[in-house]
């Protein structure tokens, strides 16, 4: 699905990814953990287009084509899905509108038809039921005025709105309570097929729990400094990163 | 037809007062002011920056030049500042420091020799105005102070202006320099000894070098019957800071015309004014921030009390030139009324012509918050001091942003003489 | 959902200005120039009362005196007043009886308006005003307006049978001595609409003008007077579009809205005049007076959304004369390319308990440049006044300008006046979480535009808030910075 080799990355002139290796196949869940400013973030935002950051070396091949060239539309129509760490509000611009416009520019891009007002409307019911959202959050300005929790189950639903090949989970946990992080989860869950794959950035082994991951990453320094099955991140929990760092420091 | 009638108007109304004395700006450009004096008459109305504040009253006012005269002892504002004393724009020197820190000139300019003095004093052409040609056609002293590089000025420089005598003109030229990296803290203190429509009019041209910073605490309180008129041209080299705390407590005819032209990235720029009025006082504060080049911040905060007949107008502008990208500049202004017969105008202005700035302002106008008022009623407070300490609050806002306490500390006492008010 | 980006795409598509086409009706036409006999000509062509004439004459002298303001902020070349025909109409001079009796070329031009007068007739209630340089030639739905006793006719058609009413109110808000346009605009012009809603009657549709200006090198004085009687409702729409041309074109209009004690009147604008090519050649002069006046409980609420014109200077103004009297203002000015605007309000509360609010958003683009002018005034009798005032602009490029001059002026101790404005750029973290939801560019700028706006667009009568959202996206087209 996505393949990252030697990956360095850096914004103002200073590096922040530093030759990260990640190998995503179809049908997995891939959990990135590591301590604050790590670069976690900026794994996701680089992946996903933002034009501050340069690419000094490295490539990635994302269902064979070569990401890095693509604009960051075109990474989004090719199916490429960021849950933002944190959701931008765009007043006056509905939610409903803002993704009737997304899908149809998906849609034509790969020159399918634009979607009838009635599939639409029932596809929203669908999928915000998925993630207990509230319809009338449907209709209002894009995350203007939702709380913490209501700004992640909305990037949720419009993930599940898209159906993208590849989703990336920037901390959608961080600041839930334990009902709407179950209730996260269990959207992402549901929205799991053989053919899509996801990476979860988490601070947290309880998200875990829940989207059960196939592998757990430590990504510390802009690199990925270890890899290991779903315990791994039992073992971070209980002994945070000191170890790691001792490990790995400069 | 009607534009030489407009011509012949404003011939018949020039300024043309032929003062006598010893003025001490270069003929050259003194010759050019009396000339644009004689082909100028004073603003009326219609004109935009003159459309709240009438000039009658000067126009009318039969002026002149008087030589020092003696006054009344005055105490200090700050006791450990070095003190500089003006009356009826003359140097005192007998009232004055003579010692100064290292690093630092001070020289009154009808000390300077005849050379010296020629290279100071011009005003860019553009910038020139009816009161600055008045200024310039007319100064009879000023103070140049300089401080040299890297010199950090520990004792706060306080500059005294007092007028006394009856339809005394004061036309005062101040030139303030500070090199890379110099710091200097000001107090320039406007008071009247007695007599009544003195008109001064004074200049302060302040150049703040490269990470240089200036605070200057220009404190207004003439008599009821003055007439001021002040104008500020800060020339902002890269990384500087400056400030200006303009506080307005009396004096019955009060103009600032305050001109920050930012010419270096990464400046601070901070503006606060308060405006404390009752009576017929009639207090206009122009201010223009020009944002000529990228990365600088700009803060303007303005706060007005009016009470009696008085009248108060602001006028903030802020521009931001082309490529000024990144600026971030704060305006706002907040009155209230005290009596039926007290108005305000505001006019705070953006014009912007760079793209990637982050500009807003605020202008509010309206009664204390009856709510908090009721609050402290039910505390026990009389509606009296409830509202004064509501109004208190309100303005004491702007006096937080003086780093000087005992700036602070007789803003509060003068307050508190004239309008019974306490700040505790 | 009512108007969808699906229909922005296609409008994207083709961006041109797509009103510029020009009708070829002969007209009867004025020679160029201003002077007493050009006055006695159209007024005589108009077969007006002495008494118009008259007042006419008087507003030529009080023109002839005064000089062209210049304190907005825009330049432009000064109109040459003498090389101006000022009166041009159809050649046709009678009326028609039926639809079918309507020229076939102007009914083509209605089309292409997107105006056909019997789909209006049948499917939106509204009745149309059509305005062709300065005669008005089709009038609609009179009937049953006719029956709840609304008048809504040419203003020449009220001279001739309303005239009590015409001469009670005209110029009783905007005076000939106001300003330079309005006193030109007094002593010239042609033809307007004209309104009366009686006491106590709610106009069941929106009443609706098309103005459009079609002979080259005519200026366009049109006067609308719009009256509410006591307790009456009326939503009247004014839409403006003009042929493409390469000379510069005057357009000074007046309006003036009486709402008598618990009436209201809301009238909403969406110009879209030829706003000159991409290098600022040609396009509209707007100079337009628009004021109303508020009796007792009254209320006007203004609503415009700008995108065209070369030069707009424009401050829909209400005076709010009595007690709890509200006036509102709510605006979107958008500028491109070479255009230039100066708009606002002025809101002169005289009564107790007015209120008044003030919503203007400004977009710059291009080379444009977008000046918000807005004059609040508390008198002195004017207890507890209140006004709210919010001004926004929003940069699109680096080459654009956005000036806000609000002037504030109180002399009531009880009013509370709060004013608000804010410049900044685009959002670009905005525009990239569209782009991340696989959103392009232009669409994504598109979007949060008209959410910037919502909150003037949802002002608008629905027909008319998809045609400005529309208009939006054209003029903003290929504007990103
Ligand atoms: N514009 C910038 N200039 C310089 N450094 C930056 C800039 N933006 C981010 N950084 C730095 O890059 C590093 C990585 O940030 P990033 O947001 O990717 O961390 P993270 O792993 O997501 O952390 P967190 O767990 O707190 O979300 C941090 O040290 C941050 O300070
Ligand atoms: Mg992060």
């Amino acid at each position: 699905m996505i393949s990252i080799k030697n990956l360095h990355a850096s914004i103002d002139g200073k590096e922040i990814l530093k030759g990260l290796n990640l190998e995503v196949k179809a049908g997995e869940v891939h959990a990135i953990m590591g301590p604050n400013g790590a670069g976690k973030s900026t794994l996701a935002s680089v992946l996903a287009g933002r034009e501050e950051y340069e690419i000094t070396a490295g490539e990635v091949i994302f269902d064979g084509v070569d990401l890095l060239e693509m604009s960051t539309e075109d990474r989004a129509r090719e199916g490429l899905f960021l849950a933002f760490q944190y959701p931008i509000e765009i007043p006056g611009v509905s939610n409903i509108n803002f993704l009737r416009t997304a899908m149809n520019e998906i849609r034509a891009y790969k020159k399918e038809d634009p979607i009838s007002a009635k599939e639409f409307m029932a596809l929203v019911k669908e999928k915000s039921a998925l993630v207990e959202l509230d319809a009338k959050l449907a209709s209002r300005s894009v995350n203007e005025g939702f709380s913490g929790g209501e700004k992640k189950r909305n990037e949720i639903f419009q993930m599940a709105m898209l159906e993208p090949k590849l989703a990336i989970l920037d901390e959608t946990d961080s600041g839930l309570d334990i009902d709407a992080l179950r209730i996260v989860a269990n959207g992402v869950n549901k929205l799991k097929t053989p053919n899509n794959a996801s990476i979860v950035i988490t601070h947290y082994q309880r998200l875990l729990d829940y989207i059960v991951p196939d592998f757990v990453h430590v990504l510390y320094n802009g690199r990925i400094v270890k890899s290991g099955p779903k315990e791994l991140a039992l073992e971070l929990e209980e002994k945070g990163y000191d170890w790691i760092k001792a490990e790995f420091a400069e | 037809m009607k534009e030489q009638a407009v011509i012949e108007q404003s011939f018949a109304h020039s300024i043309d007062w032929k003062l006598d004395g010893d003025f001490v700006l270069n003929e050259a450009l003194r010759a050019n002011a009396l000339t644009y004096l004689s082909e100028n008459a004073f603003p009326t109305t219609r004109t935009e920056a003159w459309k709240y504040t009438r000039v009658t009253k000067i126009k009318n006012n039969s002026l002149h030049i008087a030589s020092a005269a003696p006054i009344a002892e005055l105490a200090p504002i700050d006791a450990a500042a070095i003190s500089l004393v003006f009356v009826n724009g003359h140097f005192d020197a007998t009232r004055s420091a003579s010692d100064f820190p290292a690093g630092m000139k001070v020289i009154p300019l009808s000390q300077m020799d005849e050379a010296e003095r020629n290279v100071l004093g011009e005003i860019d052409a553009q910038k020139t105005d009816l009161f600055s040609a008045i200024n310039t056609a007319y100064a009879t002293d000023g103070v140049y102070i300089h401080v040299s590089a890297r010199v950090q000025i520990a004792p706060t420089i306080a500059i005294t202006h007092i007028t006394t005598g009856d339809h005394v003109l004061v036309n005062l030229r101040h030139i303030i320099h500070l090199e890379k990296f110099a710091e200097l803290n000001m107090i320039q203190h406007n008071t009247t000894d007695s007599g009544e429509n003195a008109f001064s009019n004074i200049i302060n041209q302040v150049y703040v070098g490269e990470n240089a910073r200036l605070t200057i605490d220009k404190l207004q309180n003439e008599s009821e019957l003055a007439f001021h008129h002040a104008t500020e041209f800060i020339n902002q080299q890269k990384d500087s800071v400056f400030t200006i705390n303009t506080i307005t407590l009396n004096g019955g005819w009060v103009r600032n015309n305050l001109n920050c032209f930012v010419n270096g990235v990464n400046c601070e720029t901070n503006l606060n004014g308060a405006y404390v009025l009752t009576g017929n006082q009639h207090v206009d504060n122009h201010t223009v921030v020009d944002h000529m080049v990228a990365h600088c911040n700009s803060n303007e905060l303005y706060k007005g009390v009016i009470d009696g007949k008085a009248t108060a107008v602001f006028n903030g502008k802020v521009f931001v030139r082309k490529d000024a990208q990144k600026i971030n500049a704060f305006q706002s202004n907040g009155n209230v009324l005290m009596s039926l017969d007290a108005s305000v105008n505001s006019k705070p202005e953006l014009e912007i012509y760079a793209d990637d700035v982050k500009c807003s302002h605020g202008s509010t106008t309206g009664q204390l918050d009856e709510e908090a008022v009721f609050y402290l009623r039910a505390r026990g407070l009389s509606e009296a001091s409830a509202r004064q300490l509501m109004v208190g609050a309100f303005i004491n806002d702007v006096f937080e942003k003086i780093e000087n306490e005992h700036v602070v500390a007789w803003i509060h006492d003068e307050i508190s003489k004239r309008f019974n008010w306490s700040f505790e | 959902m009512g108007y969808t980006e699906d229909d922005l795409a296609k409008d994207l598509e083709n961006s041109e200005y797509k009103f510029g086409f020009t009708t070829d009706i002969e007209s009867d036409k004025a020679p160029l120039g201003l002077n007493e006999s050009i006055i006695r000509f159209i007024s005589a062509k108009k077969e007006e009362p002495e008494w118009l004439l008259e007042y006419r004459l008087n507003c030529f002298k009080i023109w002839s005196e005064m000089t062209e303001p210049n304190w907005a902020h825009v330049h432009y070349e000064k109109p040459d007043f003498q090389a101006i025909s000022y009166y041009s109409a159809p050649k046709q001079s009678k009326k028609y009886e039926s639809w079918d009796d309507v020229d076939p070329e102007m009914k083509a031009t209605m089309a292409k308006l997107g105006i056909s007068m019997e789909e209006q007739q049948r499917l939106t209630g509204v009745a149309v005003d059509f305005v062709m340089d300065s005669v008005s030639v089709a009038t609609s739905f009179k009937s049953k307006l006719k029956e709840l006793g609304i008048i809504f006719c040419s203003f020449s058609e009220a001279v001739q049978e309303h005239p009590e009413l015409v001469r009670k109110y005209m110029g009783s808000v905007v005076p000939a001595t106001d300003n330079f346009y309005a006193a030109l605009n007094s002593a010239v012009f042609t033809d307007g609409s004209f309104c009366y809603i009686p006491k106590g009657v709610r106009c069941p549709m929106e009443l609706s003008t098309y103005f459009r200006i079609n002979e080259a090198n005519t200026g366009q004085f049109e006067r609308t007077l719009v009256v509410a009687d006591e307790g009456a409702y009326v939503s009247y729409l004014e839409g403006c579009t003009a042929p493409q041309r390469d000379e510069n074109q005057l357009h000074a209009a007046v309006v003036e809205l009486i709402a008598l004690d618990n009436a209201e009147i809301k009238y909403s604008t969406v110009q879209n005049w030829y706003p000159g090519d991409k290098d600022g050649v040609g396009g509209i002069y707007n100079f337009v007076t628009k004021r109303g006046i508020c009796e007792t409980n009254a209320k006007i609420s203004w609503t415009q959304v700008e995108t065209g014109s070369a030069v707009t200077w424009k401050y829909p103004s209400c005076i709010l004369k009595g007690d709890h009297s509200i006036g509102e203002f709510y605006s979107v000015a958008v500028t491109n390319n070479f255009q230039q605007a100066d708009t606002g309000t002025k809101m002169i509360h005289l009564g107790k308990n007015t209120k008044s609010t003030i919503i203007s958003k400004g977009i710059s683009a291009g080379k444009s440049q977008n000046s918000y002018r807005g004059l609040v005034q508390i008198h002195k009798n004017a207890a507890n006044a209140r006004n709210f005032s919010q001004c926004d602009s929003l940069l699109m490029t680096d080459e654009c300008g956005a000036h806000t001059f609000p002037y504030i002026e109180c002399k009531n101790p009880s009013a509370k006046i709060e004013h608000e404005a804010t410049t900044s750029k685009i959002g670009e973290d905005q525009i990239f979480y569209c782009l991340q939801r696989g959103i392009s560019e232009e669409k994504a700028i598109s979007l949060i535009v008209n959410g910037y706006c919502k909150e003037v667009l949802n002002q608008l009568p629905m027909e008319f808030a998809v045609e400005a959202q529309k208009l939006l996206s054209i003029s903003l087209e290929g504007s990103v910075g």
